[in-house]
């Protein structure tokens, strides 16, 4: 193990105020109502994030939104974190917004600014995240004009977004801001974009906060309709291999309580997707770990062999699922989803629910009959003990990504608030495995897009909403290479995150598909790093190197005794393959447990 | 097979743009698309032919209703409803087969619109089948320029694909609903980027 000589201390980053104070307080520590006041576009879109309480703001100035970093430093109440790249920007307000379950904000100027958003938006759109998503545009006057740095903010961003806005007067900013961040945060979560012009940051009018927002194409699901319960109740009280999908709808409504209550009244064991862990504790007995393409063996053969399925705050997804066709053809399904345009998208249900799981779960629990089934949890307990193999990290002789995740998640075990974020690939799926995720928001990771380059920019944005959380990021040496100049931002910030790459030279799922699935022909897929240590150094972090299984202990104690950001350069193996696997276009119940099984 | 599916939109910019956009990104098949205003101001109505089977067509719904400027869908592909769409077919003619061309018009129920010395102009509003009839009648003439408006639908009897506004808004916040979005009107203050 190497450690690099503590750089000289930096002096934290700060913002000098440039800008006009705020107007002084008539009374002791009172602040004048800014309600019917008028003022510029831009001091109604900071007043706006403070009235929703929204005041973390990861941004990047340009041309078109200086007027509204002109009037930052008068709201000393709206913290700007100065990140290296949008991207970074908007991946740290999504992860900021997973990590508290709040709004988080993302701002870029027009064009290239907004144009490097989209990555993130998308991200953000796929896993149900609420973001606010500010650009600036060109003047009014200037729009559509190919003017310098013009993009189609609003066109590009579109489809990536639960909704968006153009706003053309200053007078529409509150109401804007204030229908937008209701929509982001309520139903189905999700990013809301707001373009700006520059002019209308400079407009004035009058700051008219509305008291209700109404928007009439638009209904939040509660409780599900009586019928609904009704018929899902018969299915369970019949069911004798009952089995529950959990997914991100529980992390997302605060629904793991309710999970428990329910699963524990009716007798039946829990599956989590990728994004559901966390949903229930994985030591309590009803929780079967994780299904999907690394599901666990047992698990996936639970979800093949039940005879009720209860999707349960989840989209029916492929990575989640397999081969859509063959999941589980005996099976009844019972799918509950905020969301109706995920019943019967990808897999045909019996009886498809609408509703909040925070609200649907109690209705459930009390609809159905008190039960237990323990010749098919057995079964499954039996599956579990004898497919454990696929799944048992070894401790040596080379340093594996397992073993690392495993004691990264072991040293802090006895932590509340430890949280795990991870890019995407093998590392992103050895995490979800060994980590025992066991609390709603403990993980942070891209599902649905696959994000790579996540990592970095989601671990700054976690520990900015959770300062006072141990953050590690689970980082693979080819997504680091994509957005690490955030470490920057990390620096500027104090922001303590460990950030734990799991280097093997290789992008390690890539690696794993053209070995199993194109006859070794390996193309693309060996890259070369910079010397992460030095990289370390440059930025005045400190850097340690781990080749040996016996130091990787040592270095998590050094990594967390050490007050600032740290980053750890684990030399791991490069030619370990992610079991149990379901290959690509299989079914759950055709899940395998070593290459030998491909044939 | 083909179905009608009426919906209820918010009368603004980029809601045409919204519709299409998810239409091509499912790849859900538009046969045709016909979008106007309606009595309710702010509301704009449109009539969108999806070609596709059961399932797709409840996807088609559920996804539209998901965007936040859809305010009602509704499918009207087996409801006693009346389907029109409007055609201008301008057929190749002379004094010679004039009356035959303008034989077949009467016979489909079309109108001459428009005569020149080589040309006839028709318009025919009626069921898409009666158009397609009228267009085959017509080709052996020689048709030169074709505009189908595409099907509109509404319920037959009192019964209405409407959205009731129960509550209402305050004045300014109408205001928002009805314009935001709009470029105002008169002159701007040129700011330079």
């Amino acid at each position: 193990m190497t450690t690099t000589q503590d750089p000289p201390a930096r002096e934290p980053h700060t913002q000098e105020p440039t800008g006009a104070p705020p107007t002084p307080a008539p009374g002791a520590g009172e602040t004048p109502s800014p309600d019917g006041r008028v003022m510029s576009g831009a001091d109604i879109v900071l007043e706006s994030l403070k009235r929703a309480g929204a005041t973390t703001v990861f941004g990047y100035p340009g041309g078109v939104v200086l007027p509204l970093y002109d009037r930052l430093p008068a709201h000393p109440e709206v913290r700007h974190i100065l990140v290296r790249h949008e991207q970074g920007g908007g991946h740290a307000a999504d992860a900021y917004a997973r990590a508290t379950g709040e709004l988080g904000v993302a701002l870029a100027t027009s064009g290239p600014g907004a144009t490097n958003l989209v990555t993130a938006v998308q991200n953000a759109m796929m896993d149900s995240v609420p973001v606010l998503f500010i650009t600036g545009n060109v003047a009014r006057n200037l729009i559509g004009r190919d003017g310098f740095q013009e993009a189609d903010a609003t066109g590009i961003l579109m489809p990536t977004v639960k909704h968006n806005y153009l706003v053309m007067r200053a007078e529409d900013l509150a109401p804007t801001f204030a229908e937008a961040i209701y929509l982001a945060t309520t139903g189905r979560p999700g990013p809301v974009h707001i373009d700006i012009p520059k002019d209308v940051f400079l407009e004035e009018a009058e700051f008219r906060w509305p008291e209700r927002v109404r928007v009439r194409g638009y209904h939040i699901p509660g409780a599900a309709a009586e019928d609904d319960v009704r018929r899902a109740t018969e299915l369970i009280d019949a069911a004798e291999r009952p089995i529950i999908f959990a997914g991100h709808g529980i992390v997302i409504a605060n629904a793991a309580e309710e999970l428990r209550a329910f699963a524990e009244h009716a007798g039946i064991p829990i599956l989590t997707t990728l994004l559901g862990l966390g949903g229930i504790d994985q030591r309590h007995p009803l929780s079967y770990g994780m299904m999907g393409m690394h599901g666990s063996y047992h698990a996936n053969m639970a979800a093949s062999n039940a005879d009720l399925i209860l999707g349960l705050g989840m989209r029916m997804d492929d990575r989640a699922l397999g081969r859509f066709t063959d999941l589980n053809p005996t099976a009844q399904i019972v799918h509950l989803d905020i969301d109706p345009a995920e019943h019967n998208k990808n897999v045909e249900t019996a009886v498809p629910i609408t509703g909040d799981v925070k609200h649907v779960l109690p209705q459930l629990t009390r609809a159905v009959q008190r039960a237990s089934h323990p010749e098919w949890l057995r079964w499954i307990d039996d599956l579990a003990s004898e497919h454990a193999g696929s799944l048992t990290v070894s401790e040596g002789p080379a340093l594996t990504v397992q073993y690392v995740v495993q004691q990264i998640a072991q040293a802090h075990a006895a932590e509340e608030d430890f949280t795990v974020v991870t890019g995407v690939g093998q590392h992103q799926m050895w995490a979800a495995q060994h980590m025992s995720i066991s609390r709603p928001r403990q993980l942070i990771t891209s599902g649905g897009l696959g994000t790579m380059g996540f990592e970095v920019p989601a671990a700054l944005g976690a520990q900015i909403a959770r300062p006072g959380a141990s953050v590690w990021a689970i980082c693979g040496d080819g997504g680091f290479q994509m957005t690490f100049q955030e470490i920057a931002t990390m620096v500027d910030e104090q922001a303590p995150v460990k950030l734990a790459i799991m280097n093997n030279g290789y992008l390690g799922m890539v690696r794993q598909w053209q070995e199993l699935f194109y006859k070794d022909n390996y193309v693309a897929v060996a890259i070369s790093q910079p010397d992460f240590v030095t990289l370390a150094q440059a930025y005045g972090i400190r850097g340690i190197r781990v080749t040996e299984p016996g130091e990787v202990v040592e270095a998590i104690r050094e990594a967390d005794a050490h007050p600032g950001p740290v980053l750890l350069d684990f030399r791991v193996t490069a030619d370990d393959n992610v079991w149990p696997m379901v290959p690509a276009g299989a079914a759950l119940g055709e899940t395998v447990e070593t290459a030998d099984e491909l044939g | 097979m083909l179905h009608t599916v009426v919906a209820l939109v918010e009368d603004r910019p980029g809601v045409l743009n919204r519709v299409a956009s998810l239409f091509r990104r499912r790849g859900f098949n538009i046969e045709s698309l016909a979008v106007g205003t309606t009595h309710e101001d702010g509301i704009s109505r449109m009539t969108i032919i999806v070609d596709g089977h059961e399932g797709i067509v409840d996807q088609v719904e559920k996804q539209l209703m998901k965007l936040i400027d859809v305010i009602k869908v509704e499918d009207l592909t087996n409801a006693e409803a009346v389907n029109r769409e409007l055609a201008l077919i301008k057929v190749r003619c002379t004094a010679a087969n004039r009356r035959e061309v303008l034989d077949i018009a009467e016979i489909f129920r079309a109108q001459a619109v428009d005569l020149s010395p080589g040309s006839v102009m028709l318009q025919a509003v009626a069921q898409r089948d009666r158009v397609d009839g009228l267009l085959e009648n017509l080709r052996p003439y020689g048709v030169m320029e074709l505009m189908r408006t595409g099907r509109v639908s509404m319920r037959r009897g009192p019964q209405v694909t409407a959205y009731e506004d129960g509550n209402g808004e305050s004045p300014e916040m109408h205001r928002f609903h009805s314009e935001a979005g709009r470029l105002p009107e008169g002159e701007l203050p040129y700011v330079s980027d």
